[in-house]
């Protein structure tokens, strides 16, 4: 058998396919952090929790409703939407005006109570989802059993990636929106309802968490501290990917989800690490991080 | 700053007063306290179960021992070493604490036995599995309860490299209870002509378990030994089924408790053995305390929680043996005893610290089979303590290896 690094080819390509999985996590949760933070300048610590809340609400959805995996895929990110539009104007929008800290403990003691509420009502062991039948079974790609839905959370997270990327991008509505932020007065004057596009970009941005939530529910156990073992992570590839970038976001999700699956081979007590050591790197050579203007 | 002299010594009388005040309270009272994780990983393994558990045991003992007032304290260790062991000290120092229940985790329990042994204060460990704590790591005031990793991989390792799963791969949470109930294993494994072929060290709270359970199937092993616990082990063993690795392998539970079992469903663990040291289901004494437990928390009692309410109603007994709550003498009382209740039958702590007792290994029933709520197991096999926990001619504990 031909060996890389000393493992057999299948051996790494297989973890290369896992990384590239969990590189989609990372990548749709960042994003979410990098658009609300582009946008709206908050470090958005409670992105975990909205991650969370996302799964629970998928389970919910099933348990008490017997609303299924497709619908809910829709549905719960739009519940945690809305939760979001209310949390930005009842909360966040006072905090605009303020040092960016502020916002960053205030999401992160929103995120804790999130996390208690949920421990107290359903307990921290946390609860099983089904992979949705469409979706079951495997597949042998060669080199490993994939399962299919694995391959789902490829197709649907980069999609939606994708979606977000172009429409702040390459419409008009992304480009009113970074225009309402480089100079929210001027915006306003051309009359267009700036703090209702602000409350939406939030919405929008804590939806893609929960689409997250709702992809990764199948395949670990829901459960409250799903978000928070995460959003560490994650925040660490923002800082690589360059504050506030768009695609750094995406491109550095899926990299260092790959990086992260061969440390899992080569050293797997490193690989809750990694990330880290990388950002620590990435920080002395570029602090704009790699994708990162300025 | 200029010190105001006045102030100063105002507040010192102040805070002195406060000091002998809170000294002369606590000469009348017995103070319990629990130190373990109630937010994080483990939480549903005792956490507020466990709380509930020993406010049974100290009103089923009467509110009070040798005329004194029983209070109970609990905290959140989080999983950190140095917040249990801290808050050991100041409950020593400020509470005058008789005696601490030790909930999940081995790392903060060998921090806290270590404060056990400096403030002389009995010890009981229930989570914490790894055995270090009546080997190497013990000492006069650690009384080890529920399990220890010896006897866990006693129970399921021994079972399955019998029925002919002779080779083993290990998923292992990198940290002391991992590592030790690995070992554990590992020793039975070859002990019963078997061989583990490889191993990995799985960092604490992994988001993924794929790719280390890829890992495990390129080894060709026939036994995936799951040297975890809490939400890691329900995370590994459902990617396991995912992968498909359940059907090659044979997954084997070194540490698992009925509430992960019930969060993971039958249809995912069924078939899988495991160790336990309680079952709500064993006997009509179990059932009865199963109900009452039921009624408060609206969930079947783990073994943790179990041990919890039983090792609550030992230390008050030892209390009211020794007929004081001196220490030295409480743990004599202790060593004396003969545990009797709904969680052990003739159970006795030993010289090294380990509690002795019947150990169970068990199957997961299948969906089908499960004939109501929380019948979950079937009893597989019933070791006798001795049998489970080794002889003590095997511990390492300078207090028996003096002698």
């Amino acid at each position: 058998m031909i060996e890389l690094f000393g493992f057999p080819v299948p051996v790494i390509l297989g973890q290369l396919m896992l990384g590239l999985v969990n590189g989609c996590f990372y990548a749709m949760l960042s994003l979410g952090l990098a658009v609300i933070f582009g946008l709206l300048g908050v470090v958005n610590f409670a992105h975990g929790a909205f991650y969370m809340l996302g799964a629970y609400g998928t389970w919910a959805l099933m348990d008490y409703l017997g609303i299924g995996y497709w619908s809910a895929l829709i549905l719960s990110p739009l519940i945690v939407g809305l939760l979001g539009v209310v949390l930005e104007r009842t909360m966040l929008k006072r905090l605009y005006q303020v040092d960016p800290l502020y916002g960053l403990l205030l999401t992160f003691g929103l995120s804790l109570m999130a996390e208690g509420f949920i421990r107290e009502g359903f307990g921290s062991s946390g609860q099983t989802y089904p992979v949705p039948e469409l979706l079951q079974g495997a597949v042998n790609v060669g080199f490993m059993i994939l399962p299919i839905y694995r391959v789902w959370v490829i197709v649907a997270s980069l999609t939606v990636c994708w979606i977000t990327w172009f429409v702040i991008e390459r419409t008009r509505l992304g480009s009113t929106l970074r225009a309402a932020t480089e100079n929210p007065q001027l915006v306003q004057a051309f009359g267009i309802n700036v703090p209702l596009m602000v409350s939406l970009t939030y919405a929008a941005g804590v939806a893609l968490a929960a689409f997250a939530g709702v992809l990764s529910a199948p395949i670990i156990q829901v459960s409250p501290l799903m978000g928070s073992s995460l959003v560490i992570v994650v925040f660490a590839v923002v800082v690589i990917g360059g504050m506030g970038s768009i695609m750094g976001a995406i491109l550095s999700g899926l990299l260092l989800g790959i990086i992260e699956g061969f440390t899992k081979v080569l050293y797997p007590e490193a690989s809750n690490i990694v990330v880290f050591v990388i950002m620590a790197i990435v920080l002395c050579w570029r602090p704009n991080g790699l994708f990162g203007k300025g | 700053m200029k010190f105001n002299r006045k102030k100063t010594w105002l507040a010192l009388a102040v805070s002195l007063g406060l000091a002998a005040t809170m000294n002369a309270n606590a000469g009348n009272e017995v103070v319990i306290g629990d130190i373990d994780d109630m937010s994080g990983l483990y939480a549903d393994v005792i956490g507020q179960g466990g709380i509930e558990a020993v406010k049974m045991a100290i009103s089923d003992f009467g509110p009070t021992v040798l005329g004194k007032k029983i209070v109970f304290l609990s905290a959140d260790h989080q999983n950190k070493p140095d917040v249990g062991s801290s808050k050991f000290r100041e409950w020593a120092d400020k509470n005058e604490l008789n005696m601490l229940l030790g909930g999940s985790n081995t790392g903060v329990s060998l921090a806290m036995a270590k404060v056990a042994g400096e403030k002389k204060i009995p010890f009981i460990a229930v989570g914490a599995a790894g055995s270090s704590l009546t080997n190497q790591d013990c000492n006069a005031y650690i009384v080890h309860y529920s399990y220890d990793t010896t006897s866990l991989a006693n129970g399921t390792a021994s079972v399955i490299t019998k029925e002919g799963g002779k080779s083993w791969f290990f998923l292992t949470a990198d940290y002391a209870f991992g590592t030790q109930l690995q070992d554990a294993a590992t020793k039975v494994v070859n002990a019963n002509g078997g061989k583990s072929i490889g191993s990995v060290r799985v960092p604490l709270s992994a988001s993924d378990f794929s790719s280390f359970l890829l890992q495990a199937q390129g080894s060709k092993a026939q036994v995936l030994g799951l040297s975890n616990a809490g939400n890691d082990f329900t995370n590994s063993l459902k990617a396991a089924n995912e992968f498909g690795i359940t059907k090659t392998m044979k997954p084997a539970a070194l540490l698992a408790f009925i509430s992960d079992i019930h969060s993971l469903g039958l249809q995912t663990a069924q078939g899988l053995y495991l160790t336990t040291g309680w079952y709500w289901d064993l006997n009509p004494d179990t059932r009865a305390f199963g109900k009452r437990y039921f009624e408060k928390m609206r969930k079947e009692p783990t073994m943790n929680q179990a041990a919890y309410y039983s090792a609550t109603l030992a230390y008050l007994n030892a209390v009211k043996a020794a007929k004081t709550t001196d220490s030295d003498k409480v743990m004599e009382a202790l060593h004396k005893l003969k545990i009797n209740d709904m969680f052990v039958k003739g159970g006795y702590i030993r010289a090294d610290g380990v509690m002795i007792h019947d150990m169970y290994v068990m199957q997961v029933k299948k969906p089908q089979e499960s004939q109501y709520p929380w019948d979950y197991y079937k009893l597989v096999k019933t070791m006798p303590g001795e049998e489970a926990f080794g002889p003590l001619s095997d511990s390492t504990c300078p207090l028996v290896t003096k002698k």
